[in-house]
């Protein structure tokens, strides 16, 4: 299945999202913050990122910046776990280079049923 | 797919505490005149991982209420509102009040809202001072389209999308959304006509870019809603038009997926299986004693034993304590691991078919396995190791709140943060670090009058230290202020008959009365230092941490408590004994000396009671063999060996039958399933799987002063 | 008055209706409810507890975990006897307020497994002067001979009586 980056701040969404995706038969690696996570991703082409947006050394806008920058991600989807409280969120990530969002508070099956829309 | 959100929950709790604590740390540092931008970031972000995970996890409650912390977190962080000394204040008592909210969910009850609703409607009147009142619709999600009527019509739709050029650069792919879209409404019903006007010469052709466009009919009853949450990520990028097939709408069914907002499954932690070993029967010899009924019937009772545990169980786990650890950590012992595992094979392939000559590679190949085990067992103890800046994080809040309860002004400095200590000792050294440090503040420091009376500056200090030293963690509570007042305590103590009349004492002994049951030298009781409890306490919770309290104090310079602890309670180095058949085990760090015993050098005092010259001092005697009652008075030693050992200050000789070796040792319990034994701390598993005793220095050397009056211990004890 | 007793496993067992293991001291039986049984070992030597009571034969290690182990005929005041290779410890476990604890108790031989039902069961006489009532749950009769039901929270609560015994520190 795919490969996926999912990346957080907050250890405990990172598990929820990372259980959820492997239990889908998908191979996920975590990263802290978008530092951590560029880092990974310079290493390997993942199929997909998740990231939070607000996080410390680099936030999830940065990193979607960053990873565009980068040959191997030029396409790649990269969706956003935004909250419903940062509208404005959205249209910066979007200018940024994101491919979408997933609004927080989400459950397991909401979060595969939009990851099912990016991946081929 | 349905998954259980409990599992996560735990580590929820753990990070929002931490969070918590983040918060608290920056806006205790925060100045209102002068706010930095950084810390104001650090907060809005613990808060809102606070909201994301109580709202992923279904606590409601929790993310309602950081909701309006955030919102005006956000307002200050834009730059949109000034931060004010009452909006610290109403930050911390929110802190204060989510700890407990979050508590009580962990703990499985339910919050007490009445607070929360207070601190909220405080928070709601601010924000509705500004223009930022309607914040909260401007959260609503603007491109959810609840802005268009959700029309519905007989025969479909026809809409035209024509994406922009650079859409595959944001890593949206129109293929796969026009592949959902045939999931929407069902491949029968849906018709693609690709438009391919704008594609460019092949020459001029930018293999990145998007050419072409679509027209899409769809002959479905799907309501324009649902059809437009498949382009919501592109909506912004692309032009969609949406033309109703049949102009007329009908009836609105509005057809909307409500979202779901907690874990659907929760399954109580009573549900999941729990996971109790059978009785087990004891293979081989024991086999013979046991009639093959009762095994039998053993097995079936260890099946249904689960039943009835289950709910003690539950009751207990509330609260299981987790670390987190550093990759770094893992990978050093993943390393370990990997070696040991090759000096196992190695060893292995040794013993295969070993002969004498390969006696050198069979020693070498020990040494290195006993190096393994060593590094393996440090790295593992690594694990445990926490910053002390654990336990220093709730003073600054501490501090604050009580020097403006007791009109004091107090600087507070915490050096050596970053000092390791095992987690289990972090956990019970912080209530008697908290009564020091409120000691301090409260007798310590003088009143802010008294200071500049006495020259002195206005602030008082209160200084936190910590370091290592040897196997040791050592940490200084410290305060500027008066320094302990030695008449006043003198005067006490006699008047309490702890010190007789005639009985001069030096500066400190007398600063050591401190520590005596029942003394308190406040003229005033008051609340901040407690009632009841006092320094005897501290001193005697740290003793029980194998640690020691002393205090040096000069007069109107201030006092310094010194704590003295040991790195981690699971392992000691410690020196084997043996008395009569019994092995025992005494703290390495305890021994100042191990000397033969000269009969000649010692004194009797009286009854049995012996002191022994020990170059210019004398310290008391104690057969260990007595006082465990291993054998009675009459009967000799062959070849007695003296181990001189120091607790509680104290120096004490203790007879025992020899001196075996030295080794490290983990530190069992002897009271989880019995109880405390005097002058025992606890016991440990030798290397052929006997348990020994470990001796506790320091009650052994109390029983002695109350013995001391010419009683024997085998007398007392009978 | 003729008690109801079945012996052997009976699986669907009635609310009323508990398993007992029975073992044999001075040719007397006695049962302990199943339940607590851990696990029956035979004896091994074991570390001296100092200062305890002569019924506490010491601790040993049980995989890791420090077990003290009681000599059931002596808590009892019966005459003590040699131990031998087939003498039995019996590991018992009770689940307490704050964990469980555990314990060895040395009888001469294990017996049999009995369900028994609660009202069959007969209150033990009042004999105040005798030591080891408090110990006992009930008496219950199987196949014309009596068993004596123990208690064993009772049996392994030992803190009652040690702390006169050994010189505790304050």
């Amino acid at each position: 299945m795919a490969s996926i980056l999912a990346v957080d701040d907050s250890a405990s969404m990172r598990q929820m999202v990372s259980f959820t995706l492997r239990g889908a038969g998908h191979d996920v690696q975590e990263a802290n913050d978008g530092v951590q996570a560029l880092e990974l991703a310079s290493k390997k082409k993942y199929d997909l990122v998740l990231s939070d947006v607000n996080m410390p050394n680099m936030n999830g806008i940065e990193l979607v910046k960053e990873l565009r920058q980068l040959a191997d991600y030029k396409f790649v989807p990269v969706l956003m776990l935004t909250t419903e409280s940062a509208g404005d969120v959205k249209a910066q990530g979007k200018q940024a280079g994101a491919t979408g969002w997933i609004v927080k508070p989400f459950n397991p099956e909401q979060l595969l049923s939009t990851i099912k829309r990016v991946l081929g | 797919m349905s998954i259980d959100l409990s599992q996560f929950h735990q580590i929820f709790f753990e990070e929002s505490f931490e969070g918590l604590d983040v918060m608290e740390s920056q806006l205790l540092e925060l100045q209102p005149q002068e706010v930095d931008a950084e810390s104001v970031n650090t907060i809005f972000r613990a808060a809102h991982s606070i909201k994301g995970g109580a709202g992923t996890f279904g606590f409601m409650q929790v993310s309602e209420f950081t909701h309006v912390l955030e919102t005006l977190l956000d307002e200050i962080r834009s730059g949109t509102r000034t931060m004010q000394r009452s909006y610290i204040d109403l930050f911390l008592q929110s802190v204060d009040c989510l700890r407990a909210m979050l508590s009580s969910i962990q703990a499985g009850s339910e919050p007490d809202m009445e607070r929360a609703a207070t601190l909220k409607g405080s928070f709601e009147n601010i924000l509705q001072g500004t223009s930022a009142a309607d914040s909260a619709e401007q959260d609503l999600p603007s491109d959810t389209g609840n802005t268009t009527t959700a029309d519905v019509t007989e025969s479909g739709w026809r809409i035209i999308f024509n994406p922009s050029e650079d859409i595959l650069q944001t890593g949206n792919e129109p293929f796969r959304m026009l592949r959902e879209l045939q999931e929407l409404v069902g491949a029968d019903y849906l018709t693609v006509i690709p438009v391919t006007d704008n594609l460019p010469e092949f020459t001029s052709l930018t293999p990145e870019n998007c050419y072409l466009s679509w027209i899409l009919e769809i002959r479905s009853n799907v309501s324009r809603d649902d059809i437009a949450s498949v382009f919501e990520w592109v909506a912004d990028d692309c032009h969609i038009d949406y033309q109703p097939l049949c102009a007329a709408p009908l009836k609105n069914t509005h057809d909307d997926t409500p979202e779901i907002r907690t874990g659907a499954e929760q399954k109580s932690a009573a549900e999941r299986e729990n996971g109790i070993p059978p009785a087990e029967i004891d293979s081989g010899r024991t086999a013979t004693l046991i009639p093959e009924k009762i095994s039998e019937a053993l097995e079936i009772a260890a099946a249904q034993k689960s039943k009835p545990s289950v709910s003690a169980r539950t009751a207990r786990s509330s609260e299981p304590s987790s670390i987190r650890v550093s990759i770094d950590k893992v990978d050093s012992l993943i390393n370990m691991v990997g070696e040991l595992v090759i000096t196992q094979s190695m060893l292995g392939e040794l013993g295969q078919d070993f002969d004498m000559s390969r006696l050198i590679r069979l020693q070498e190949g020990l040494t290195q396995l006993e190096q393994n085990t060593r590094e393996l067992q440090e790295s593992v103890m690594k694990i445990r190791m926490m910053p002390i800046s654990f336990a220093f994080s709730r003073f600054p809040r501490l501090v604050r709140d009580l020097g403006s309860q007791l009109g004091k002004q107090v600087n507070l400095v915490m050096l050596g943060e970053n000092t390791e200590l095992d987690k289990t000792v972090m956990e019970k050294i912080g209530d008697p670090l908290v009564h020091l440090v409120r000691n301090s503040l409260d007798h310590g420091l003088e009143t802010t009058e008294q200071r500049l009376a006495s020259g002195k500056s206005a602030e008082g200090t209160i200084t936190l230290n910590a370091y290592h030293q040897g196997g040791n963690i050592v940490i200084e509570v410290k305060d500027d202020g008066a320094g302990l007042n030695e008449e006043r305590i003198l005067h006490k103590a006699r008047q309490k008959g702890l010190v007789p009349e005639t009985q001069e004492l030096s500066s400190e002994e007398i600063h050591q009365l401190i520590f005596l049951p029942g003394f308190s030298t406040a003229d005033v009781v008051s609340d901040i230092s407690g009632r009841g409890v006092g320094m005897d306490v501290v001193r005697r919770n740290i003793a029980e941490l194998n640690g020691n309290i002393e205090v040096k104090s000069v007069r109107g310079k201030g006092s310094t408590f010194i704590i003295r602890l040991p790195l981690t309670l699971a392992i000691l180095d410690g020196q084997l004994v043996k008395v009569k058949n019994e092995t025992y085990i005494f703290p390495l760090v305890s021994i100042v000396e191990s000397i033969q015993l000269q009969k000649r050098s010692l004194n009797h005092v009286t009854g049995s009671q012996y002191v022994m010259k020990l170059r210019d001092e004398y310290i008391p005697i104690i057969r260990l063999d007595e006082f465990f009652n291993l054998r009675s008075n009459d009967e000799e030693f062959e070849n007695p060996m003296l181990v001189v050992v120091e607790g509680d200050n104290e120096k004490v000789g203790i007879v025992v039958d020899d001196l075996l070796g030295q080794q490290q040792v983990v530190i069992k319990s002897l009271e989880q399933n019995y109880q405390r034994v005097a002058g025992i701390s606890g016991a440990t598993i030798l290397g052929d799987g006997t348990v020994a005793l470990i001796i506790d220095v320091s009650d052994v050397g109390k029983n002695l002063e109350k013995s001391g009056k010419g009683q024997s211990r085998s007398e007392q004890a009978a | 008055m003729e008690a109801l007793a079945i012996t052997g496993k009976n699986e669907s067992a009635d609310a009323d209706e508990q398993q007992y293991l029975t073992f044999m001291m001075s040719d007397e039986e006695y049962g302990v409810d199943i339940l607590a049984v851990q696990e029956i070992r035979g004896w091994e030597e074991s570390t001296l507890i100092p200062n305890a009571p002569d019924y506490i034969r010491g601790v040993i290690n049980l995989r890791g975990t420090i077990v003290p182990i009681m000599d059931l005929r002596i808590r009892f005041g019966l005459s003590s006897v040699e131990y031998s290779p087939v003498t039995v410890v019996i590991i018992l476990k009770i689940e307490r307020e704050h964990g469980e604890r555990v314990m060895g108790i040395v009888v001469d031989a294990v017996s049999d497994v009995y369900t028994i039902s609660g009202s069959s069961t007969r209150k033990p006489p009042e004999l105040t002067e005798d030591k080891n009532s408090g110990f006992i749950k009930g008496l219950v009769n199987v196949n014309e001979k009596m068993v004596i039901l123990l208690d064993v929270n009772e049996l392994l609560s030992i803190s009652g009586s040690l702390e006169n015994t050994g010189h505790i520190a304050d």
